[in-house]
């Protein structure tokens, strides 16, 4: 099982994230946080916990743990 | 055991510094001041130091900057066009609080000028230590003896304020033989300070130390004015003369001061009497020297190897301008001791013109 | 139990968002700089030497020893300090206008003196924090705020490729990496490990550029930037290992 944190308070909404995902599982939410940065979501059913978001976060809004 | 010699003021004080403490030099080959450098490409590795000759004066001073963030005694040293390589990085010593020991043996003249004795670099030294604000201690020796004893007093001085202090020397000193004392060899802790960069212990903070200050500019103010007031207070330094009784007070430093002291000797000897206030310390400049000047005083008569006069507003400003002040300025000849007595006389008669 | 987690490194955990712009290269840098320093152990054993302006965004996001000097001077003061503190891990962090521009003295004679610390250049092709001025590692054609019509060779000079500068050069190590996609930022990190590793073995000077996007200052979006970065900037600056020395 896939465990994501993501801090959308942290987020600048560069989207690299969305661009990296090999999965496609990190959409737009379509919200903003406070800072005005449209924030994204991520599907956790879908994830295998590559990493790839954390790698190419700019901004460290994402953790992952994965459970065996 | 303290040690007789006979030394180059160059050398002696590169010697100095490493009895202190200093185990690193990063500097630049410029006349006068190369013997510093010259002596210290081979000394240093005898005391296990570090000596690195830079690709200019500038790079010396970062490189020092970063040796004495992590605990040792630094020393750089040069001459006015290289010197003038020395504001950004004394600015950032003065602004991160840093301790240093620079010297600047002065040569003639502004731009590339001449290799031979001058007193120019008054002002950039005292008053114009780099932008915003900074300000550094100056020191001014008369002979090599008072660059060994002002060498070693440096190192303490800058870190007791964590701020660069100047050693303001000339090209006589810097190159004439003189017999020295020099002290024993000090051991220099690199953990001695808290400031300094070292390991972490666990979950200890690291430090964080930029070219802008870790609070409010007010705050920094309040914090830089105190320092600066304290150092005004405390660490004039001055050698007077025979000035309670005198007529006419010369004022000078380093080369210059030796002339004005025998100038002393001779007028005294024909009945003028003359006083000397000598700086030792060019900032802060030494006001209290001046309380001792009698009521009777005709005026002050200031000798300086410059062409303005360098000296001159900070003697004004000591006596709050209520003396007439006087100028013997030679540029590139050492002063003479008759001429001295000369002036002396006219100030005294009242045909002497003030500046 | 957690078998595998991407967390970042401790030391810049708990800490405010940084002050870096949308989709700035030098987030990513700077955490895989101090994801390298952890794995090492070297976490209470380090000291970051930053420049001003961009270089010194990362400055605050990490909790250990960091120091921001002058303009251009990271190299030099960074050089002091290992001298005096051998054991410490030290390393410069500068931008290319820092490194190549008004520093350029210290890049060369630091690598002709092969002092053993590691230089870490983020290479964004413009002077960032003053508002996208042109730098030395400007490609022709680049529009800045000082080179409005794109640079050109007659009137601008050539862009500088600190390989070639380096070629031939005895230091112990030298690579470019680029944090442009996840492929590159694992290699990227591959090299400041290198790097770091023969610094502590004392082998000499070691040198990783690290090309970065500026979406701001090159007027694009986040994503704009890094298909820029893929179409142009690594085609004039590809990623590898340039210099690859033994001991010193």
């Amino acid at each position: 099982m896939v465990k994501i944190t993501y801090n959308a308070a942290r987020c600048k909404g560069c989207h690299y994230c969305v661009n990296a995902c090999p999965k496609k599982c990190i959409t737009l939410s379509g919200d903003t946080n406070n800072a005005g940065y449209e924030t994204v979501k991520f599907n956790e059913t879908e994830c295998v916990a590559c990493g790839s978001c954390y790698t190419v976060c700019p901004d460290y809004a994402i953790v992952i743990e994965k459970e065996d | 055991m303290a040690e007789r010699a006979i030394m180059k003021g160059n050398e002696a004080l590169a010697e100095a510094a490493l009895r202190a403490g200093c185990r690193f030099f990063s500097g630049y080959p410029i006349t006068p001041q190369t013997e510093v450098l010259e002596y210290l490409s081979w000394r240093m590795y005898e005391v296990r130091g570090h000596m690195i000759q830079t690709e200019d004066e500038l790079t010396g001073l970062h490189m020092l900057l970063g040796a004495s963030l992590g605990g040792n005694r630094v020393l750089s040293t040069s001459s006015g066009p290289g010197f003038a390589l020395f504001h950004e990085g004394m600015s950032y010593l003065c602004g991160c609080e840093i301790p240093a020991v620079l010297v600047d043996v002065q040569r003639l003249g502004a731009a590339c000028g001449g290799i031979g004795v001058s007193q120019g670099d008054y002002e950039e030294v005292v008053h114009g230590g780099g932008n915003g604000d900074s300000q550094c201690i100056v020191l001014t020796p008369a002979s090599v003896q008072e660059e060994v004893d002002l060498v070693q007093e440096a190192y303490d001085l800058a870190e007791k304020y964590r701020n660069p202090v100047i050693v303001m020397t000339d090209a006589i000193i810097g190159q004439m033989m003189e017999g020295v004392t020099l002290p024993d060899f000090k051991e220099h802790d690199i953990n001695k300070y808290d400031w300094v960069y070292r390991p972490l212990k666990t979950n200890e903070m690291g430090k964080i130390n930029a070219g802008w200050p870790g609070r409010s500019w007010t705050e920094q103010a309040k914090h830089l004015r105190e320092k600066f007031a304290s150092m005004q207070q405390n660490e004039q330094r001055w050698e007077n003369v025979q000035v309670s009784d005198a007529d006419v007070v010369c004022v000078a430093y380093g080369i210059s001061s030796r002339v004005c002291k025998e100038a002393v000797k001779k007028a005294r000897a024909k009945g003028v009497k003359l006083g000397l206030i000598r700086l030792v310390t060019a900032w802060p400049f030494p006001e209290k020297a001046f309380a001792e000047i009698s009521k009777e005083c005709k005026g002050i008569l200031v000798v300086e190897m410059s062409i303005k006069g360098q000296t001159v507003p900070d003697v004004k400003l000591a006596t709050k301008c209520g003396l007439s002040v006087y100028g013997y300025f030679s540029v590139d000849i050492v002063p003479d001791a008759d001429i001295v007595v000369e002036i002396a006389e006219d100030i005294i008669a009242g045909t002497a013109q003030e500046v | 139990m957690a078998a595998k987690t991407f967390n970042i490194p401790t030391l810049m955990q708990g800490l405010p968002p940084h002050t870096a712009c949308q989709g700035c290269g030098h987030g990513i840098a700077g955490r895989i700089i101090y994801e390298v320093i952890e794995e090492m152990g070297m976490s209470s054993n380090c000291v970051a030497f930053h420049d001003l302006a961009c270089g010194a965004n990362m400055l605050f996001a990490q909790k250990g020893n960091g120091f921001s000097g002058a303009h251009g001077r990271a190299i030099p003061t960074a050089t002091g300090f290992k001298r005096t503190r051998p054991d410490m891990l030290v390393f410069s962090y500068a931008g290319d206008g820092a490194t190549y521009s008004i520093g350029m003295q210290h890049t060369i004679h630091t690598a002709l003196r092969n002092e053993n610390i590691t230089a870490i250049v983020v290479n964004n092709t413009n002077f960032g924090m003053t508002g996208g001025q042109m730098s030395p590692a400007t490609l022709i054609g680049q529009k800045t705020t000082s080179s409005p019509k794109g640079r050109t060779a007659e009137l601008n000079g050539n862009p500088i490729d600190i390989t070639e500068v380096y070629s031939g050069m005895k230091i112990a190590y030298l690579a470019r990496g680029s944090v442009d996609s996840v492929a590159n930022i694992n290699k990227t990190k591959a090299y400041i490990r290198k790097a770091f590793e023969k610094q502590m073995a004392g082998c000499g000077f070691s040198f990783v550029e690290i090309m970065a996007p500026c979406p701001t200052n090159w007027g694009m979006t986040a994503l704009g930037s890094i298909k820029r970065m893929q179409d142009e900037v690594l085609k004039l600056y590809p990623v590898g290992e340039y210099i690859d020395g033994g001991a010193k």
